[in-house]
């Protein structure tokens, strides 16, 4: 189907999100929507699918004008979009979350829908079972998941905002053969990122957003060094890993057994020296989640030891490990590091309460003036986009890791860090690389996780792969290449057996 | 929004509320200005009447300043209820305690108060470690405390504390005389717990509004687990909430007792603690809000009394008012909610 966009306006209040914005997608194209955080792509792709109304401009598909007065009518024309966070409902199963949205939602029998379900899913090699329940996938599941859905109800034409966000490698690798399958059979495709290396390998064609403008297309084969420039009106280049001498061992993890009812893991043992960074790897779900939450102190272990720095920390309370100068920073900033509804000083206010009283206040009375002093000479410092009463909500994605990297203490011995970069664009995530780098060089250990591999490359001194509730392999960055991580963390036997030592 | 359309919203409840209740008078073949009139009369038309108003909105005023605490710690505390009847049993208590007659009144009535508060932070507190370690809802927690309360006064005015020679089940015997806080000469009123509640009220919203611990109440409110990430003691924080929500309940339970009631009797909380949730919902969550609207209620329950005797009509119509009244609030709320929201659309397509 051919979507013709055509002088698209979006506002928000003083934010021109959208600006006269044009677009057309041929059928059987897949496009590509690059952009930074906040240029306009997200809302772009939500009039699209009929999630809010444009303020003005027009949408043709087929070259007919439509209005779409919500998601239902987009997908009834044709128009289905998947979003960044699956929009699924997770207590149900997976056949009666498919069944969802259908029309005439009554009457047909369940079976005709399984047939439908299980003949789709056989098409693109996806293996879900229709009976099991949505809690239970995975991101890249849930969204292959979407996928047939929307496929079922008629979609013509799909959007997929960021998929390739907290999925792992093969999942990305079926995701793009499914897309290129459907572009194939005269679908069209749009496929919004920010990240270059998943447009290059996917799209014939990419659009530029930046600050809610089109700023350009081009076709493939891509030249990077016309896109970067078009999507950040400048160059970056990636800075090189400073050596940084290694200290003592900080932190010890000595056979520890950790897990929740989901996912066990057995037998970890690692040393993390001063000032080194590990990073690590692996598919979502691994364990390298329950590792640091483990390492900050927020989940007990059932069996092992922690010690940091000589002393032992296994089952102390968390408040200790908050003592000994570790801190914990989420992947999921409102969910357990900001607390929406309050400010940036008011954040302030409860994290240097907790080291020195003076800064802000006395006697557990709070000093406003001094608050806001002291939060806007941090804003200045972490360059945050937002004032001292600005509510973290409603920064953005990159302002609220900013807010929170501000929020740590001076002095640090461990951070542990989910996803440091995360749906941040290339700046802030340079930025905030920029700000651990300066902690490495004053002695504090980084342990981090993240899905994206040239992130671990760049920064780790050394990459330690979670596979299937163990570690696997704990290698040196330099001794490694990107192809080896990829089979160890597949778990293939057969790298670790050729790789380094 | 502009000053008009905001003052307009405001007020919006209480035009809604008034026609309902107009409504509903008029239909029991009353007139409107005549129950107006007689609630005026009723509340505010002699000094006598004023003084029992005043009663009425120490209890209120307490209660709610107390409520705004566990709200804003996001808790549902409908525990009050009980935590005001602990409040009376530990002030009989203290008064059966400190018999003697050697012992000087006002330390009497001091200790009274005292225990009165502890047991009632005792049942909030209870309420709380349910919460934080047992995962019991704070709503059922409240609930089955509130239950318990009620039996355990029973229990006691039928039982240990039943007054020797009579039968009767529905109080204890009186307090001596000199064990009643003193009152204005001719009314009703007590000044100390007209100072004591000045002091809450105060005391509340400079806590809540200054200090570290009502940020850190609101950063446990609004999002428990990043607040524990931040460093923050929740559970201690939680807990701190409800013993404070509990010393303001049992604190009214004891002034009930030595100052309004002298006597224990079963439902002695009378419903103030339910009635300053509404109080609380109907300030929006203000503090400075919150003592004026306990007094329009406490204006409205005294003044309801009137309406027996001048019109013949039930007292509850009051209560018909206040609960439209919090209902009308909170529709108005949520119909200005999705407005605005339009609003803004529309604002903008006229603009383009």
């Amino acid at each position: 189907m051919k979507v013709q966009l055509q002088h698209i306006h979006k506002r928000f209040g003083p934010v021109h999100a959208n600006n006269d914005i044009s677009l057309t997608v041929d059928e059987g194209m897949i496009l590509g929507l690059l952009g930074e955080n906040g240029a306009g792509k997200s809302t772009l792709m939500k009039v699209l699918s009929g999630f809010m109304a444009a303020d003005s401009g027009q949408i043709l598909l087929d070259g007919r004008a439509v209005q779409f007065h919500s998601p239902a009518d987009a997908l009834r024309a044709g128009v289905g979009m998947l979003h960044q966070d699956p929009l699924d409902f997770p207590p149900l199963r997976l056949l009666e979350n498919f069944i969802l949205g259908r029309d005439s939602g009554l009457g047909q029998g369940q079976q005709a829908a399984e047939q439908d379900f299980r003949r789709l899913c056989h098409q693109f090699g996806f293996d879900l079972d229709p009976n099991a329940f949505v809690s239970d996938l995975s991101v890249g599941e849930r969204q292959q998941l979407e996928i047939v859905r929307l496929l079922w109800l008629g979609a013509r034409t799909l959007i997929l905002d960021e998929p390739t966000t907290g999925i792992s490698a093969p999942q990305k690798v079926k995701l793009f053969a499914t897309l290129k399958q459907l572009a194939a059979e005269g679908k069209s495709i749009i496929f919004v990122s920010h990240k270059l290396e998943d447009v290059d390998e996917l799209c014939q064609r990419v659009a530029v957003l930046r600050q809610g403008q089109a700023v350009g297309e081009m076709a493939a084969p891509f030249a990077a060094d016309r896109l970067v420039p078009l999507m950040f009106g400048q160059e970056i280049s990636m800075g090189a890993r400073p050596f940084v001498p290694l200290g003592p061992p900080l932190l010890q993890l000595n056979h520890l057994t950790l897990g929740d009812w989901r996912l066990h893991m057995a037998d970890v043992n690692l040393t993390i020296q001063a000032g080194e960074v590990i990073g690590l790897a692996g598919l979502e779900g691994s364990g390298q989640q329950l590792l640091m939450q483990t390492c900050a102190g927020l989940l007990p272990p059932q069996a092992g030891q922690i010690i940091l720095d000589g002393v032992e920390l296994t089952h102390q309370p968390y408040a200790r490990f908050l003592e000994a100068q570790v801190a914990f920073m989420s992947a999921d900033r409102l969910a357990e590091g900001l607390v929406a509804g309050l400010t940036i000083a008011e954040h302030h206010v409860l994290t240097a309460h907790r080291r020195a009283k003076q800064k802000t206040g006395r006697g557990g009375t709070i000093d406003w003036k001094q608050a806001f002093q002291h939060t806007r000479h941090k804003i200045a410092e972490f360059n945050i986009k937002g004032w001292p009463d600005t509510t973290v909500e409603s920064l953005s994605g990159g302002n609220q890791q900013r807010t929170l990297l501000s929020l740590l203490p001076d002095s640090l011995r461990l951070l542990i860090m989910e996803h440091p970069t995360r749906g941040l664009d290339i700046e802030s995530a340079l930025y905030i690389w920029g700000k651990l780098l300066e902690r490495r060089t004053a002695g504090t250990a980084i342990l981090f996780s993240s899905a994206d591999l040239d992130e671990i490359f760049q920064y780790s001194d050394r990459i330690a792969v979670c596979f299937d509730g163990r570690i696997t392999a704990i290698i040196n960055t330099a001794e490694t290449s990107v192809e080896e991580l990829g089979y160890l963390i597949a778990g293939s036997q057969k790298a670790a057996a050729q790789g380094p030592n | 929004m502009n000053k008009f359309t905001r003052f307009g919203y405001a007020l919006l409840p209480a035009i809604l509320a008034v026609t309902a209740t107009a409504v509903i008078v008029l239909v029991v073949g009353a007139s409107p200005t005549a129950v107006l009139g007689a609630l005026w009369q009723g509340a505010f038309g002699t000094a006598v009447k004023i003084a029992d108003t005043s009663v009425v909105w120490v209890s209120l005023a307490i209660c709610s300043a107390g409520l705004l605490v566990t709200f804003r710690a996001g808790q549902w505390n409908i525990g009050v209820e009980g935590q005001i009847a602990l409040g009376a049993i530990g002030a009989v208590w203290a008064s059966r305690l400190f018999a003697a007659e050697s012992t000087p009144p006002w330390l009497v009535m001091a200790l009274m108060l005292m225990v009165g508060m502890v047991l009632g932070a005792v049942w909030g507190v209870a309420i709380g470690l349910l919460k934080s370690y047992g995962g019991v809802n704070e709503i059922f927690g409240g609930l089955g405390f509130n239950f318990i309360a009620t039996s355990l006064t029973i229990y006691l005015i039928s039982g240990p504390w039943k007054p020797a020679g009579t039968s009767s089940v529905t109080s204890t015997q009186l307090l001596p005389e000199r064990l009643w806080l003193p009152t204005l000469d001719g009314l009703r009123v007590s000044v100390p717990p007209l100072v004591l509640a000045v002091l809450v009220v105060t005391a509340v919203y400079l806590a809540l509004n200054g200090t570290i611990w009502g940020l850190e109440l609101k950063a446990v409110g609004r999002n428990p687990r990043s607040a524990f990430v931040i460093g923050i003691p929740t559970n201690r924080i939680l807990l701190s909430a409800y013993a404070v929500c509990g010393l303001c309940a049992g604190l009214v339970g004891a002034i009930l007792v030595a100052g309004v009631r002298h006597q224990l009797v079963a439902n002695i909380s009378a419903g103030y603690g339910f009635f300053s949730i509404l109080i609380v919902l109907l300030a929006g969550f203000q503090p400075l809000l919150t003592p004026l609207v306990a007094y329009f209620f406490a204006a409205l329950s005294i003044g309801s009394s009137a309406l027996r005797l001048g019109l013949n009509l039930d007292s509850s119509l009051a209560g018909v008012l206040q609960g439209v009244l919090v209902l009308s609030y909170e529709l108005v709320q949520g119909v200005r909610q999705k407005l605005t929201e339009r609003g803004w659309k529309k604002q903008l397509t006229l603009k383009n």
